[in-house]
């Protein structure tokens, strides 16, 4: 079998405050591969796209990007991990797009031209021309053509959506971390941005970790699904999804689709009520950190 | 359309108020009858403006002079105190008692200690208007730069971006907004500052004019005084107001709603 991409091996993470986020978890993805987490709110998804990107430190265990230990449980600050992840150009894109108000959309996917090596040395000389061409090339790919001089404050939230999309794939990254991206969306906007999100990825191929709890997103978009138990979050279970791509929205309609996202759907629910041994009381105290 | 003519009619409002608020004190005044060494018509203060301005305006221009110099050294004071101080939290918290105990020592008490070490003067009212003028600038920086969004601080970061990368293309522009409207506050403390330490100890300046006429009895003097005082303390918030209006116009963007384009 192929190195992976990403390795995760045996990682724990409890939160400062005692919450253990994430218990033993074991998760390997190989390179161009799109694999998407799914799982019950609280379980942490977003932790494991955290530690991946090395924003926060496995209290024990240890992660691989590329061949390269992102953090292992006691080694040096979290900050020094997320300037090792950096030799790994990655994109990141959250529910919310954070556009900064100052600048034109333009402006804002080009962000990562501007601090990424190789891009950023030859930033002054080719902001005006050869980077700006590929923002608004990327910006019509997720049709927003024409809005590169418009402001954050004059787009709807769809269109932030896109913006932020382009935003994380300007600099080309091999990894590509999205955390709910279309979560804040309507239905409509949504399936849209799954068409081009499977476009873009097919372009690049980069490799794609995809947190949701959107069963048919997942289904719809991954090569592979992990499904995760509620808090501590383990991986229980991971499916292969064999659609063909370019997969079409009537397809999600089919009577396979429906079955794989419904079998998806029972293990969730299954993962629920098997939930951990501790007392409900005593997790309903515990403060809600992990913002999975 | 509906929007201009709502603001011509406030403008309007606002311009007749400022007249009818000066009317009611002449008519007031002469109804009354009362002296005018209590309350002077502002027919009277318009007087003495006039006819003294030759002898006024050279104060005015030490006053104006004293607030600005004070104003400029305390805007760059604090807003190097807030970088450091919004930029960690640790700075953040461990400074903010202290910054806290300062400003709410009144400035009163600081100009003899000024006089002490500089001698009366023009010095000790620049530094008081610039003691005075430090703080609600720093607050508001360091509020700004620590109200940067963790989630973006996340993007970027991820990116590989120094500190230096997110300070210098969130943080501070994220700031700027905080910054100008302290400094409209910051303008009319200075003035607070240069006038009371003119009081207290100076030979030249609106605040000492404004002493020596209330020590002569020359009430519609030291009315004269307080309206050059307004005056140039409504020029300078407008000057900040309209700077901030340039600089920071996506903070400010109601008018902008009809513009909001639809996906």
């Amino acid at each position: 079998m192929a190195d992976p991409f990403i390795e995760l091996s045996n990682v724990t993470l409890q939160y400062g405050g005692g919450t253990l986020a994430l218990a033993q978890t074991d998760l390997r993805i190989l390179q161009g591969d799109f694999v998407a987490l799914v799982g019950p709110s609280g379980c942490g998804k977003s932790t494991i796209l955290k530690l991946v990107a090395g924003l926060l430190k496995p209290s024990s265990g240890g992660v691989v990007v590329a061949k390269r230990e992102v953090a292992m449980a006691g080694s040096g600050a979290s900050a020094d991990a997320v300037g090792a992840t950096a030799k790994v150009r990655i994109g990141l894109a959250f529910q919310n797009p954070t556009m900064l108000p100052w600048l034109t959309i333009r402006e804002n996917v080009m962000i990562p031209l501007k601090i990424v090596e190789p891009f950023r040395r030859d930033w002054a000389k080719k902001k005006k021309g050869e980077y700006a061409e590929r923002a608004d090339a990327l910006l019509a790919q997720v049709g927003l053509k024409g809005f590169g001089d418009k402001r954050p404050w004059q787009l709807s939230g769809g269109m932030l959506q896109r913006a932020s999309l382009c935003r994380a794939l300007v600099h080309e990254p091999q990894l590509l971390l999205l955390d709910e991206p279309f979560g804040a969306l309507d239905q409509f906007t949504r399936e849209e941005l799954w068409d081009i999100m499977q476009t873009l990825w097919m372009a690049n191929k980069p490799t794609v970790l995809l947190v949701t709890h959107d069963l048919r997103e997942s289904a719809y978009l991954a090569n592979r699904i992990c499904v995760m138990s509620s808090r501590p979050g383990r991986i229980l279970e991971t499916r292969e999804v064999p659609f063909a791509r370019p997969r079409m929205l009537e397809m999600s309609y089919g009577p396979e689709f429906t079955t794989l996202v419904q079998q998806l759907r029972m293990r969730i629910a299954h993962a629920r009520t098997s939930a951990p041994t501790d007392a409900p009381d005593a997790l309903a105290l515990t403060p809600l950190k992990a913002n999975a | 359309m509906t929007s201009l003519t709502a603001q011509t009619r406030q403008r309007l409002l606002s311009t007749a108020v400022l007249i009818g608020f000066f009317l009611l004190w002449e008519l007031g005044c002469r109804a009354s009858g009362v002296s005018d060494l209590i309350l002077p018509r502002p027919s009277q203060i318009a007087y003495v403006l006039w006819t003294k301005m030759p002898l006024l305006w050279p104060h005015a221009v030490q006053t104006l002079y004293t607030t600005l110099s004070g104003f400029g050294l305390g805007v760059c004071t604090g807003i190097v105190i807030g970088m450091i101080i919004g930029s960690s939290k640790l700075a953040y918290d461990v400074a903010y008692p202290l910054l806290v105990g300062f400003s709410s020592i009144p400035k009163v008490a600081v100009v003899p200690i000024f006089v002490v070490w500089f001698g009366a003067g023009t010095v000790p009212a620049i530094l008081t208007s610039m003691v005075i003028s430090i703080f609600p600038v720093v607050v508001n920086v360091a509020t700004g730069l620590a109200n940067t969004e963790p989630e973006l601080e996340d993007v970027l970061r991820v990116l590989g971006a120094k500190k230096r990368d997110i300070l210098w293309n969130v943080g501070l522009p994220r700031a700027l907004p905080y910054l100008f409207a302290s400094l409209k506050i910051a303008i009319t403390l200075a003035f607070v500052g240069t006038v009371l330490s003119e009081t207290v100890a100076a030979n030249k300046g609106i605040g000492n004019v404004m002493i020596i006429a209330s020590g002569n009895f020359d009430v519609p003097l030291v009315f004269a005084g307080l309206v050059i005082l307004a005056v140039m303390g409504v020029m300078l918030y407008a000057v900040c107001s309209f700077i901030e209006g340039r600089m920071t116009g996506w903070a400010q963007r109601k008018d902008a709603g009809s513009s909001v384009v639809m996906a």
